[in-house]
């Protein structure tokens, strides 16, 4: 459809509304050509440069899902036991973010949004606007902001420029958080060489909220006023969210522009003035977060939800730069300003809030009865478009998809192929593990971060869960939070390795002494325009959404970051999970390090036997190959039920999941917050594997080590035997500093702990501290 | 009311403080906004931690113009006890409420750490006897190396000025110091965060005795009377 039905807008004072759209102009947009056919239709018109632009963005990846909405809906969006704790109040996809319940009248929203394009580009600012759009999306829902995560994914940190993005990052995010004053706490970072070029930075925020204080983002009411309040529109960031659904190249550099910039100060004031607004009883009608398409997506998103239509007009927009056309100050995605509806008449309450913070509150439209969003500009209409077309009516579409070659290869690897680990090389071979970035300590990350201010932190990062005390909002709980993916198990078997991330981020909970409520999901890929990498996609997808459904543990909310391709190739696979978690009492709070000596350690779920996909495979062979271990969600759940009730009933003084490096690097790192600690240890036998390199660095699931006072240690075998669950008491801590292991009789390890834990500790800054 | 806590655009430690203040040492607290008067019945002010005016052009150089600074000058002035933690200690030098300067730390990356400290002798109510001769208080900021010149430096050292020293010099402070007090002695500025180790879940509650050696002397004494300004 072509012709025009309805006369085209008139001839526009800003030149760049008469420019003529051609083909070229549609692809230059990010539109297929049967999409652009599809804006025709709806319109029955031809669309201005402006209007091109409104489509080009919301029907973006990044705004529409439009390759992965369909399998989103594979996830349980609630719980289907309507008893438990954590019930779904606002859910996925309905608002800014998902909330749960965490009882009296509580509620926790939360959610987790990539910044990976931009943190490509300019890491610095890249970063920091993650930070802050998570952040605006969490206090739009009228929660206080209570703590800050983030997923990371780098290339080898022997690379100079890998260097510098990680450094950029970190001080991003250091920089944006430390300033607005929430507790970061850490969160997980892996270094692979399938991200070098393409670095993931996924930030999550959580807040905490009375029910009734949630607040929507809808435009309701005809007539209410709609005021835009924050940061003055500047040019930067223009079309980031068609930016971010892109390819990286070469020429990816020139897009330097649509990378925002951040000012954590004035977000600081906007979340204080919001809170204060939402405050006043009945004041706000609506409010959104102006991020990704920013003017346009807050406007026609409030006006869809609320099934209306609405009216702004841009000269009224408060500005930072001259001669600002309608498309830019529709596409810009300038930070730290959100777009509020009021109440119709109690104007001046909203002014006087937004006068004491210093900020621009200014009135630039209404709610209108109809479907319309109208855009005027210099007194004339640039764009006239049906709100609910840009939200509910963008292209889905279903991707061919094929299985990759290197995963069935995965399937039919064998161990054989690797020789024996020779027992005088334990220790070397545990040292590179210490020392790969992956495993080693992140302390040279998360000090840079604050995590103590709101004087809530409980266990700092670098346990197996973060937790922050709820104090700020005068309740006695506790929030845990934990992050997991790893990539190398979701590149070798898709399904599995989403179901292994999902299943260790309980675990890693349970092992902190709190059982998991709800979670939130990044899922990060590559261009699911290829066969391969939809395949890759679909299938996490499904094993993600089956674990959901297993463990009764809703989505709330999420992202998907797809086109996470550069020069070299593309990013394995990378569904993030993080888990919200609560701890109702003080004493249920455990930490994976042990505190002393005379601490029987017991290994539950068996010794390990698989040595696929493991980190043992990279450091010694450099190797990402071999089947994916094996996840068994029974068997997950009575972990996490043994360990919950051995925390509740005071029987375990430390717990520590099992994960990248397996049994060796686990038992090492509970031990290293105390340098005078040792242990002597004994296994009984290879397991099944009968093979020593399985054994120590194996990374079977669903396996836990725990510590416990030697007068409990036979009640905490028993609970396991009786839960199903194997358990073997592996030995005692000791305070000779020296970690000692033999296995059937014969000695395999005797090292000095210090060492160890120098090399564990040491690499991160050794390496960043030589670029 | 007793203490007041100043908010400043940007502060983020106030909530903690008047936590801190209020709910654990049981001393009633309040946050006063930058553009109100310090209240008549204050006895007490505690500038808090953060990033005043985002510490944009240099860290505390802004919210020393603020409207509520003159009456904090002249509060000082009549004896009245302030303690300036993290971004206050720095709003309290760009005043010129305590001596020297804090600038970027050496390692030119922010800090959050627990840090151990030594305590000195500094005064009657500030001594390792009464406090404990060495905590544990975090620490979390980008700008704590402290600074001053030779001869002011001498003059501090000579006076018992220093209350705190890291034990580890985190940011390349000079002479250790981690923090100090003006010379009359009712001045405290410290770049550790006692407010942030009171609670049972925190690693030390060494925050407690620092601000109770603060505060204890205010319990018993009598408001300041302020001019009309």
């Amino acid at each position: 459809m072509t012709e025009n039905t309805v006369p085209s807008l008139p001839l526009n004072p800003d030149p760049c509304l008469n420019v003529e759209i051609t083909p070229e102009l549609v692809a230059q947009h990010g539109l297929l050509p049967e999409e652009y056919d599809q804006v025709l239709e709806i319109l029955g018109r031809t669309p201005n440069l402006t209007e091109l632009g409104i489509f080009s963005v919301m029907w973006s990846e990044h705004c529409a899902y439009k390759n992965t909405r369909k399998l989103l809906r594979l996830f349980p969006t609630e719980k289907k036991d309507k008893k438990a704790i954590g019930q779904v109040l606002v859910k996925a996809g309905e608002e800014n973010a998902g909330v749960i319940d965490v009882g009296e009248g509580w509620g926790v929203a939360f959610k987790i949004e990539s910044h990976n394009h931009p943190s490509a580009i300019e890491p610095f600012e890249g970063a920091a606007t993650g930070v802050g759009g998570i952040v605006r999306d969490i206090f739009t829902m009228g929660a206080r902001p209570v703590l800050l995560t983030n997923s990371l994914r780098f290339g080898s940190l022997e690379s100079a420029n890998v260097k510098r993005l990680f450094r950029g990052v970190v001080s991003g995010i250091s920089n944006y958080g430390n300033c607005m004053g929430i507790p970061n706490m850490g969160g997980d970072v892996y270094f692979d060489d399938c991200y070098e070029g393409n670095p993931l930075v996924n930030a999550l925020c959580a807040g905490i909220l009375k029910h009734e204080d949630i607040h929507r983002g809808a435009a309701t009411g005809v007539g209410n006023p709609v005021f835009y309040v924050g940061a003055g529109t500047g040019r930067d960031g223009l079309g980031g969210a068609s930016f971010a659904s892109r390819e990286l190249t070469e020429e990816s550099a020139a897009d330097r522009p649509a990378v925002q910039k951040g000012d954590p100060f004035m977000e600081k004031l906007l979340l204080e003035a919001c809170l204060e607004m939402m405050s006043i009883p009945g004041l706000v009608v609506g409010i959104q977060d102006m991020g990704a398409a920013g003017l346009t997506c807050s406007t026609c998103e409030t006006a869809s939800r609320g099934g209306l239509g609405i009216e702004i007009d841009l000269d009224l927009v408060p500005q930072r730069e001259t001669g600002m056309n309608s498309y830019e100050i529709m596409l810009s995605e300038s930070q730290e300003r959100m777009l509020v509806i009021v109440k119709k008449g109690r104007e001046n309450e909203i002014r006087e809030v937004f006068e004491k913070w210093d900020l621009h509150a200014a009135h630039i439209g209404e709610v209108k009865d109809g479907d319309r969003m109208v855009v005027r500009h210099k007194g004339v209409v640039v764009a006239d478009l049906p709100a609910k077309s840009l939200t509910d009516e963008a292209p889905i579409y279903d991707q061919p998809a094929s299985e990759p070659v290197h995963i069935r290869a995965a399937r039919d690897w064998s161990i054989n192929s690797i020789p024996e680990l020779a027992v005088e090389l334990v220790e070397s071979s545990l040292m590179k593990l210490l020392a790969h970035p992956t495993i080693a300590s992140k302390r040279w990350v998360w000090q840079q971060y604050d995590h103590m201010v709101m004087s809530g932190c409980t266990v700092e990062p670098g346990s197996d869960a973060g937790v922050v005390h709820l104090s700020i909002a005068g309740i006695d709980k506790r929030l845990a939070i934990s992050n997991d993916c790893n990539n190398r198990f979701c590149y070798l078997d898709p399904y599995k390795g989403a179901q292994i991330a999902f299943a260790e981020c309980m675990r890693n909970l349970a092992c902190s002494g709190a059982r998991a409520l709800a979670v939130t999901d990044n899922l990060n890929f590559a261009n699911p325009n290829k066969p391969e990498a939809y395949h890759m996609l679909k299938e996490c997808v499904k094993g993600l959404a089956d674990s959901c459904s297993f463990f009764d543990v809703p989505v709330v909310g999420g992202n998907v970051s797809l086109y996470n391709e550069h020069g070299d190739g593309a990013i394995d696979p990378t569904p993030v999970i993080s888990m919200v978690g609560l701890i109702e009492k003080a004493d249920q709070v455990t930490r994976s390090f042990i505190k002393e000596a005379g601490q029987s350690i017991v290994l539950i779920g068996g010794l390990p036997h698989e040595l696929g996909g493991s980190y043992f495979l990279q450091t010694e062979y450099g190797k990402k190959e071999g089947t994916c271990p094996n996840v068994d969600l029974d068997e997950e759940t009575k972990i996490q039920d043994f360990l919950l009730e051995s925390i509740g009933s005071g029987n375990i003084n430390a717990a520590h999941d099992l994960s990248e490096g397996g049994l060796l690097v686990a038992i090492a790192e509970m031990l290293f917050e105390n340098p005078e600690l040792g242990a002597e240890l004994a296994l009984d036998s290879l397991g099944d594997s009968n093979r020593l390199d399985a054994l120590l660095f194996g990374e079977s699931q669903g396996r836990v080590l725990v510590a416990v006072e030697k007068d409990h240690l036979n009640t905490v075998l028993d609970s396991a035997q009786k839960s199903g669950l194997s358990a073997m008491s592996l030995g005692v801590t000791s305070d000779s500093g020296r970690l000692k292991l033999s296995v059937a009789g014969n000695e395999i390890l005797d090292s000095e702990v210090n060492k160890l834990h120098k090399v564990w500790s040491e690499s991160i800054p050794e390496k960043m501290n030589h670029s | 009311m007793k203490v007041a806590i100043l908010q400043f655009p940007g502060s983020n430690c106030d909530w903690d403080a008047e936590h801190a203040v209020q709910d654990v040492l049981g001393i009633p607290a309040t946050r006063v906004w930058h553009k109100s008067p310090l209240p008549a019945e204050t006895e007490a002010v505690i500038v808090p931690g953060g990033f005043s005016f985002g510490d944009y052009l240099r860290c505390g150089a802004i919210a020393r113009f603020s409207p509520i600074m003159k009456d904090l000058q002249s509060f000082a002035e009549k004896g009245g006890s302030v303690l300036g933690i993290c971004n206050g200690f720095q709003i309290l030098c760009e005043a010129g409420l305590l001596p020297g300067a804090l600038i970027r730390n050496d390692c030119l990356e922010f800090r959050c750490v627990n840090q151990k400290l030594k305590v000195e002798d500094s005064n009657e109510h500030f001594t390792p006897d009464t406090i404990g001769s060495e905590l544990t208080i975090p620490i979390a900021h980008g700008e704590g190396n402290y600074r001053l010149e030779q001869d002011a430096l001498d003059k501090l050292e000579s006076n018992n000025q220093v209350l705190l020293r890291y034990i580890g010099n985190p940011n390349g402070s000079i002479n250790d110091i981690a923090g100090i007090r003006n010379e009359v002695g009712n001045v405290y500025g410290m770049m550790p965060h006692p407010e942030r180790a009171v609670e049972k879940f925190h690693p030390s509650q060494d925050g407690l005795p620092i601000l109770e050696a603060f505060l204890g002397p205010i319990r018993s004494s009598s408001p300041i009377e302020l001019s009309q300004s």
